[in-house]
């Protein structure tokens, strides 16, 4: 059976900023509690649980325009699973950020949308206090890369 | 020095498996002694009938919408109220040995604090208390952990990992490979959850739990105060029991329980009598309990399968019944006797074949709803034996236990003191006891509300994805003690029904806010 289930969060900042965090995939693990270490290489991540097991993904969409970040955990203890994370414009200087979990069995669904909802809540407590890991990993990286050309094309993808 | 206190829990047992509470099943002499020599509650109500609820108010004295634990999988907050921790700011020692289950164990992120301190080496971590103080976790400085299997991250896995990893197989496994409540039959009658545990019984999970408060206890000073939560993850399923024990119960001797209409006709006429899901279960259209194997059938139950598990379950609280004698020994041998409140009791109760069904779910019925709970004060406090007849629910424990500790019981606590006797619940205790069931599961919502109060038993529904709000259930206890006549649409009941509803709604108290979410299924 599968599941899909939903966690979103309202932080008090511009999409693009919170996307400057969320659009990287090699800094998850500095702002999801359960994940201790992550390594990307091209479109495979590798993510380490707290319990020490490490689990591949794929990583299927890193889209600044949408901002939208998609992935599919590929271990074989899942037989289908789609993470969606989705940074929304409020338009008000705020965004809603969106964390949606499709998986077959519909208990990991259950499961990953738990951790997933920490993720949410520590993303946002990092924004709200205006300093933690990500945020800092986040900007470095940012000053590391070429600026943004006004066309949107070039720097961080 | 203030009363000692052993706090002792089963896990979904029903109120007949003891010896003094009638049943015939299991031989159950220590825990008899106990009811002889105190209290013995003959309607002791859980305020919810999962697990994860139900402990989460024996520990902070709230009911769920208070606590916010509203179903399985729902993590009690790190900083909820917490008796052990007013237990231990009095400077009791503080201990919980066995199954906690106040966050979930599937827990492949290691969040949760309960799965990672086997992990870490560390009898208990630091950690936010309610009044922003910092103290050991949810108050208790010592806690060795179990659950129904020897998988997963806690001490008793572990322990059977490094020192009898031959032993695991004989386990059933509690989750199939697609992480569904397991339905495997096993045994002699192919009983879903049923197996054969060649475990020896000094490895088995029950045993673990009276070594490791034993040794706990041996560890204390004699002139310590101390507080110690033995919680026995028995008889809930799996039951898996050590074969070795088997010889005790013939499941082929064993009668049908009164519960179980040995007629197919007439158990679907009972439960159509009753709100859809019973029916819809029972048919295995509806799963609305993630621990009810959703691949199950109810229909499918023979009764030799009843009979079988009924053995097995039996024989697990026969397991208890001794482990606890063990440790009652160990109390004496350090001279505490005098001094030491026993309370046993277990979280919710099991259906165990009742209307044809097994295990739990929003069956708001004596199964489910009736627990056994017994409290012997401390002889040193010269309480006279007593049965009560009045209603109480595990809200009221940790009162109790402030009580015996001397202590006020804080403001947050929504329950109060167990009575000593009916004069006395009827002197100075409410006359209602409250239960309710929420739970939002993969599309399924179904939402109870319960007031057992005058010998009646009155639930009413909430709209939800099988309900629309306008059903019911009355019982009335002592003409029907098995709940098989609904009498909710029952012309002459109209007056009661519409006096308890009433006090069923203006006793709700209002809802946590924000909800808290759901984060694992149980």
């Amino acid at each position: 059976m599968r599941a899909s289930v939903r966690r979103e969060v309202r932080i008090a900042r511009p999409a693009g900023d919170v996307w400057n965090v969320v659009g990287r995939p090699e800094l998850l693990h500095l702002w999801f509690p359960g994940i201790v270490a992550c390594t990307v290489d091209g479109d495979r991540r590798t993510i380490t649980t707290g319990t020490n097991q490490e689990m591949p993904e794929q990583i299927l969409t890193n889209d600044p325009i949408q901002r939208r970040f998609q992935y599919r955990l590929t271990t074989p203890l899942i037989k289908e699973h789609l993470g969606t994370i989705d940074v929304i414009d409020l338009g008000d200087g705020t965004s809603l950020v969106v964390y949606s979990t499709d998986a077959d069995p519909a208990t990991m669904a259950l499961v990953i949308s738990g951790g997933a909802g920490g993720a949410l809540d520590e993303l946002k407590r990092q924004f709200d206090a205006g300093d933690g890991p990500a945020l800092d990993a986040a900007s470095a990286a940012a000053h590391a890369e070429p600026a943004l050309a006004p066309d949107g094309h070039g720097g961080h993808r | 020095m203030g009363r000692k206190i052993l706090f002792v829990t089963t896990d979904q047992q029903r109120y007949d498996t003891l010896g003094c509470n009638g049943g015939v099943l299991s031989r159950t002499p220590v825990v008899d002694r106990l009811a002889a020599e105190g209290i013995r509650y003959e309607r002791a109500i859980p305020q919810s009938v999962v697990c994860m609820p139900s402990r989460s108010t024996m520990l902070t004295g709230q009911h769920p919408r208070t606590h916010g634990v509203w179903m399985n999988g729902v993590p009690l907050p790190v900083d909820a109220p917490s008796v052990a921790a007013e237990l231990h700011r009095a400077g009791y020692r503080t201990a919980i040995v066995g199954k906690p289950h106040f966050e979930p164990f599937i827990d492949p992120f290691g969040r949760f604090t309960e799965n990672g301190l086997a992990r870490a080496g560390v009898p208990t971590v630091d950690a936010p208390w309610h009044d922003g103080t910092v103290g050991p976790h949810r108050g208790f400085d010592h806690m060795e952990l179990a659950t129904h299997s020897p998988t997963g991250q806690l001490h008793y896995a572990r322990w059977m990992v490094a020192n009898h990893p031959e032993a695991l197989g004989g386990f059933y496994p509690v989750l199939d490979g697609e992480l569904e409540v397991n339905a495997a039959g096993g045994g002699d009658t192919g009983a879903p959850q049923v197996q054969l545990n060649a475990v020896p019984r000094e490895w088995h999970h029950t045993d673990w739990v009276a070594d490791r408060a034993i040794s706990w206890l041996d560890s204390l000073d004699a002139a310590d105060d101390w507080f110690c939560w033995m919680s026995f993850p028995d008889p809930h399923h799996p039951w898996d029991p050590p074969s070795s024990e088997l010889g005790r119960i013939d499941w082929r001797d064993v009668p049908l329980p009164a519960g179980y209409p040995e007629s197919r006709a007439e158990r679907e006429a009972l439960l159509d009598a009753k709100p859809r899901h019973w029916r819809q279960w029972y048919d295995g259209t509806l799963v609305s309990n993630y621990e009810a194997p959703p691949r199950w059938v109810p229909a499918t139950l023979t009764p030799d399968q009843v009979r079988e598990v009924n053995a097995l379950n039996a024989i697990e609280v026969e397991l208890i019944d001794e482990a606890l004698g063990r440790v009652l020994a160990a109390i004496d041998s350090r001279g505490w006797s005098d001094d030491v409140d026993v309370v046993f009791t277990t979280d919710h109760g099991e259906l165990q074949g009742d209307f044809g069904l097994l295990f739990k779910g929003p069956y708001h019925v004596d199964g489910l709803m009736r627990l056994p709970l017994i409290w012997r004060p401390a002889p040193s406090a010269g309480v006279a034996p007593a049965v009560v007849s009045r209603p109480v629910g595990l809200v009221d424990l940790a009162p109790t236990f402030c009580a015996a500790a001397g202590l006020d019981a804080p403001e947050w606590m929504e329950g109060s003191q167990l009575p000593v006797d009916d004069a006395d619940a009827d002197a100075r205790r409410e006359p209602a006891v409250l239960t309710e069931w929420d739970s939002e599961l993969f599309g399924v919502g179904v939402h109870l509300r319960t007031i057992t109060r005058d010998g009646w038993v009155c639930t009413i529904y909430r709209p939800g994805t099988v309900h629309d709000g306008t059903e019911g259930e009355l019982y009335s206890l002592a003409d029907d003690p098995l709940q098989r006549v609904n009498r909710w649409d029952d012309p002459s009941c109209a007056a009661i029904r519409s006096d308890l509803v009433a006090d069923l709604e203006d006793r709700i108290l209002p809802l946590a806010s924000p909800r808290r979410p759901l984060d694992a299924p149980v």
